[in-house]
Order: C-alpha cells, then structure tokens, then sequence
C-alpha cells in the first residue's frame, strides 16, 4: 500500500481523495453559495458589531438590556417549540395510518397545496375564517358549544392556528417518509415474538424513528422561529406575538438602525442553533444505523 | 437442554381460503401437521406457500375455514397470542438491538423473569453457536449470523410452532448447504414442530419429514420426499421434482400399470399414471439423469446435440430430436455440439400421463 502510493502519480493521488475533473462542476454551486449566503451573512456578523453608537458590543448589549427586545426569545420560543411539538405529535399517528394506504399519491397532493399557498394566503384566510362572524365561531355557536364568539385572532391562538396548517404539510411528509422507511418485516416479527401493537410502537418504532424525528424537529423548529407574516397579521405584534424578527424588522426598517437588526437577527440564529444542537445531540443517545431488518 | 418446544398434537388447517381482492391465493387448504414434523411447502413463486405461512403465523386473516391447535380455534387470535416462532427471508432482525436483545425479546414481551431470560438466551446462543457475539448489532454480523440470530430468537420462546420463509433464499450457495444442515440439527435437537417454505426441491428433499406441493393456491400432493420424488401426483408436481423432459404423443397400450406412448415416430414405455386409456393424448416425462447416451443408433431416441456443461463428475446436455423436442440428458463423457446420438430412457423411471389434467 505505502510502495504504491509513492509511485502515484498527483493526478492518481488527488483521484484517491476524490477530487478528479468532476469535482469543477461543484464550482458554479459553490460560487452561488459564496455569494448569497456566506457574503450576506459574514456581511451582516460585522454589522451587527459595528453600532451607530459606543462600543463594538453596544447592539448586543442594548438588546439584552432592555425587556422590551430580550423578551421577544422567550415569545418566539413559546410560540415555535409548541408549533413544533404539537404538529410532530400529530403527524406520528396519521402517518402510521396512512403508511398502510394505496392512495397515497392523492393525500400527500392534499397536504402539498398549503406549502404552496404560502404563509400570508393562509393568514388572510383564517383572518376571515377565525373571526368572530367567521365560520368557525359560527359553527360552535351553532352547536351550542360557546354562548359567544371566542377570541381566536390578534392573539397567540391565531398564530399558532396559522404556524400549525402552513408548517404541518412539511412535518407530516417528512414523518412519513421515516415511518415508511422502517421495514415492515420488523413489526411483523416483533408481533410474532409476543409484541402487542403499543409495545410494537415503544420498542420497535420509535428507538428507530428518534433520529428522523429529531431532525424533522428542528427542520420545523427552524422555520416556526423565524415567524413573521403570520405574528404581525394574525397575532398581536405590539403585545404577546411580539416576536424576534419583528423586533429585527422593526430595528432595521422603523428605526433605520441596520447594525442593531443585523445584531438582532444574529443572535435570532444563535437562539435556533442552540436548540438545534441541543437537539442533535440528544439523538446521539439513540440508535442511528440502518433501519431495514434485513442483512446490510 | 433446556429449551424446548411447547405440547401439542396438531395442527390443523380445514379449509383455509385466502383471497386479495378477486385473486384466490389460497383455495381451501385441509393440512394436518402432527408435533415434531418436518414440513415443507414447496411450490413455485405465487403458489401460496407465503401465504399459508402467514396465516397460520396470524400475519394474513383467512377469508374462509378454519385453523385449529389441538381441535382449539386459532385463527381469530392476533399473531401476539398466537406464540408461533417465526424467522422471516431478511430476518427482520431489530437493528437497534444488540444479539442478545433481539434473542430476548419475545421473552421480555412475555414478562419471563430476568435470571431466567439471561439462561435461556445463553442456551440459544450456544444452540446457534454464537458465543462471542452477543453484543453486536445485527448490522455487524454475517448473512449467515445473522439467520442464526434470526432462528433463536424464535425458538428461545419455545414455540409450538416454528414457522419458517424461505430462510435460506439470501444465503450464498456454500452458507446455504450449512445452515440447511443447522437448520435441521436444531430442529431434531429441541424436538420442535417445524414448517418450512422453500420453492427449492433440494431443501425440501434433503430437509422434511413431508413436503406438501401447492401450485396456484391448490395443494396438489403431499408426502414424504421419497413418495413425491417417486411418484409423483401430476405432472406439475413431477415438473417441480426434476422431470424435466417431456415428450407429448398418444397413448398405444395402458395395462396392469404400464403403458406405451406413440411419440413422434417412436413408442416409448413407463409406468401409466392419471386417468390414461388407449387413444388418449398423453405425454412421457422423465428425468435428465434417466436419459443415458448410447452409441448404438437403435432402441432409443435420436437427437443432435445443441450444448454440453461440463457439471465437475459429470455433463449435462441439450440436445433436440428431428421434430423439434427439446431433452436434457447426462453423460460421463463429453459429446460435441452438433454430433447425433441416441438417447435410451429407462422404462422403469419413464411416467406417462395424460396430457390433459394435472394441470
């Protein structure tokens, strides 16, 4: 091995390590990444040390003294972390139903069309549809449910209701592609060793699903954090909805104050990469292997 | 020993249908397997071998009849309360748990208690021999290991039933032989009651007390190796126990169990089997090892050479008589391509059948 790696040629070398002519055609992607993701981000890292005023630390030093801002993580998050866990927990069951279904094709077009609709469409509707003559008052008023209109919009509820449908088609797609992914062999010799359905699940199914429910946990998590439309139209953006970016929004655009947005969104993306990592790394007290019963 | 397959007697199955939709997979099976057998279900892909299994193993509902333990109805219970063991063609094994845990795991489900699991998971290992890997993942053994994991898993609950798909079918032809030797030395050593689906005639042959042929959801015979490699019911079963030539004319005599068969411009004579009478279409089908090369240019059947393998001790040939009938025949010695021989059946192993039925 040593004798022959010594008579190689460069070329044979770089080719060992997997950089041949194939490897230039990462180039144009690597570029475009350069460009619109490192540059800006780099770009707004030194803004955001560059204040209007004092110190290179000023911005983040204003932020986190002043309720007013720092308070907005602990909104945000109270809004993002039970978006995120309700929409997993009520992907899991329908995707072990629908995983046994032939028609699959139609269900997941269903559940596609939110994704495309995009966040405000789904806002300027449930605006009509959770409003006090909305109806979904309506119906519960009808039912004799409630005696009068509950208050559904311009509070926590109607972000969350708006987080939940546009954020649930991806979190459950993603679920059914894990659940789908474990062998079904697995639960049928589990069955035949005495399992009954629920210890099927707690022994079987979700060692093995823990890692890709982590991952599609902050997937999720990533996107209900960074909520905007949803928390200025449906919520109360001066009062409990107050989240982190309309605070940054409201740095960089009402107070023209670029370098304290830019400090703002910094430390929002500090928020969600710690979680994330606080995420990851409690799946590595899981399993992470193959999930096929069969010999690798 | 400590491990050992649970009592009963019987197994019966009284006409179990299974039907997908509008397809019958299975048309009213009557089977009865007595403790401590050998069976296999021998058939073709799509003859319902998989799908008895599964039904007798509770994975697959049965859409009419019954399947009774000991005259007790089992059929309504879930594969859970059914307690067969099962090892499946890719193992299933739990790919987060170790050897030992997968071993355990029909007895943690069973709630057996812990110093008892422990030695009965350490008598399994030892019944597979594999002593030294009990903390490995599944995705770090062998093929081989991993059937072996597979097996004890299901017989450390001590099953009545062990339920076995085609275990060998992801084996390479070497590990094949050997676990088929394991397989049975198992089955003998802990006296278990074993049915084993297979669509290959050598394990069937070499493995069962009794094979029972199925063809599209039918059984068509059931019997000890030797009967069915014998004497076979119709003329699919004798296809599947390597009666491969077949030579199709009309039936010239039938008496006192032989007969004669007009094929082509020769007669050839085997035993009568069916319903076969002077007159009848019928066709002769004999096995390549019956069919012997001569010289001589009379009393057999002339045929050109189309191919020749060489088999290790011997050949196998294929060759084509004038009209156009294919034969496979063995020789000690290799014939060229192109040459004309004479191929001699033995009479004694020729079985003639009618061409209509069996089928």
């Amino acid at each position: 091995m040593a004798s022959s790696a010594a008579n190689a040629t460069p070329r044979q070398k770089l080719a060992a390590r997997g950089l041949d002519g194939v490897t230039l055609l990462t180039l144009p992607a690597a570029l475009l990444i350069m460009l619109l993701f490192i540059y800006p981000f780099a770009y707004g890292l030194y803004l955001s040390f560059a204040p209007k005023a004092g110190g290179w630390l000023a911005n983040y030093i204003a932020f986190f003294s002043d309720p007013y801002l720092y308070d907005t993580i602990a909104a945000t998050l109270n809004i993002s972390l039970p978006v995120t866990l309700v929409s997993l927990i009520l992907a899991l069951p329908i995707a072990f139903r629908v995983r046994l279904l032939k028609r699959q094709r139609l269900l997941t077009t269903i559940l596609v069309i939110p994704i495309t609709l995009g966040t405000v469409l789904v806002a300027e509707g449930l605006l009509n549809y959770l409003g006090p003559q909305g109806w979904f008052n309506r119906t519960l008023l009808w039912l004799g449910i409630i005696s009068h209109p509950i208050r559904l919009l311009h509070n926590y509820w109607g972000v969350f209701a708006s987080l939940l449908i546009t954020g649930f088609p991806f979190t459950f797609l993603l679920t059914l592609s894990y659940v789908s992914g474990i062998d079904p062999a697995l639960e049928k010799a589990a069955a035949t060793l005495g399992a009954n359905a629920r210890r099927r699940f707690l022994h079987i199914f979700l060692p093995l699903l823990v890692p890709g429910l982590a991952i599609n946990f902050c997937l999720s998590f990533v996107q209900n954090f960074s909520v905007f439309p949803s928390a200025v139209l449906l919520g109360a953006p001066a009062g409990e909805t107050r989240v982190i970016s309309i605070a940054a929004y409201q740095a960089a655009f009402e107070h023209f104050d670029y370098s304290m947005g830019s400090a703002i969104a910094i430390i929002m993306g500090a928020v969600q990469l710690a979680v994330v990592v606080a995420v990851l790394a409690a799946r590595r007290l899981f399993y992470r292997g193959s999930v096929s019963g069969a010999k690798g | 020993m400590t491990i050992a397959s649970s009592r009963f007697d019987t197994l019966s199955l009284d006409g179990v249908s299974r039907n997908f939709g509008t397809v019958i997979a299975l048309d009213s099976i009557d089977l009865t397997i007595r403790r401590g057998e050998f069976v296999a279900l021998l058939g073709p892909s799509g003859c319902g071998k998989s799908t008895t299994l599964n039904c007798i193993a509770g994975l697959l509902a049965i859409t009419a009849g019954q399947i009774l333990l000991d005259g007790k109805r089992i059929d309504m219970l879930r594969p859970e309360d059914r307690g067969f063991g099962m090892v499946f063609q890719n193992y299933a094994l739990f790919p987060h748990l170790t050897v030992r845990q997968n071993i355990g795991f029909g007895l943690k489900m069973r709630g057996v208690p812990k110093a008892e699991t422990s030695r009965r998971i350490d008598e399994a290992v030892r019944l597979v021999r594999l002593q030294g890997q009990e903390a490995k993942l599944p995705g770090q053994l062998s093929g081989g290991q991993q059937q072996r994991v597979a097996i004890a898993r299901a017989v450390v609950i001590e099953p009545p039933l062990v339920l076995m798909d085609e275990p060998l079918s992801n084996l390479d032809a070497k590990l094949r032989l050997e676990m088929r030797a394991e397989i049975r030395r198992i089955h003998n050593e802990l006296d278990a009651t074993t049915i084993y689906v297979t669509h290959d005639q050598d394990e069937a042959l070499s493995l069962a007390d009794r094979i029972v042929v199925l063809k599209d959801g039918v059984i068509r015979q059931v019997g000890t190796p030797h009967e069915l490699y014998q004497t076979p019911a119709d003329r699919d079963v004798a296809e599947f126990m390597g009666y491969r030539n077949q030579m199709p004319g009309v039936c010239s005599a039938c008496a006192n169990g032989r007969a004669s068969i007009l094929t082509g411009d020769r007669v050839m004579s085997g035993i009568a089997r069916g319903d076969l009478s002077v007159g009848d279409a019928a066709v002769a089908i004999f096995r390549p090892d019956d069919l012997a090369v001569s010289t001589r240019q009379e009393g057999g059947i002339a045929a050109t050479v189309e191919a020749i393998e060489y088999r290790g001790r011997e050949y196998v040939g294929t060759a084509r008589t004038p009209d156009g009938l294919p034969l496979l025949f063995r020789a000690d010695k290799p014939v060229d391509a192109g040459n004309s021989v004479c191929l001699a059946a033995d009479p004694a192993q020729v079985l003639i059948f009618p061409a209509s039925g069996g089928r």
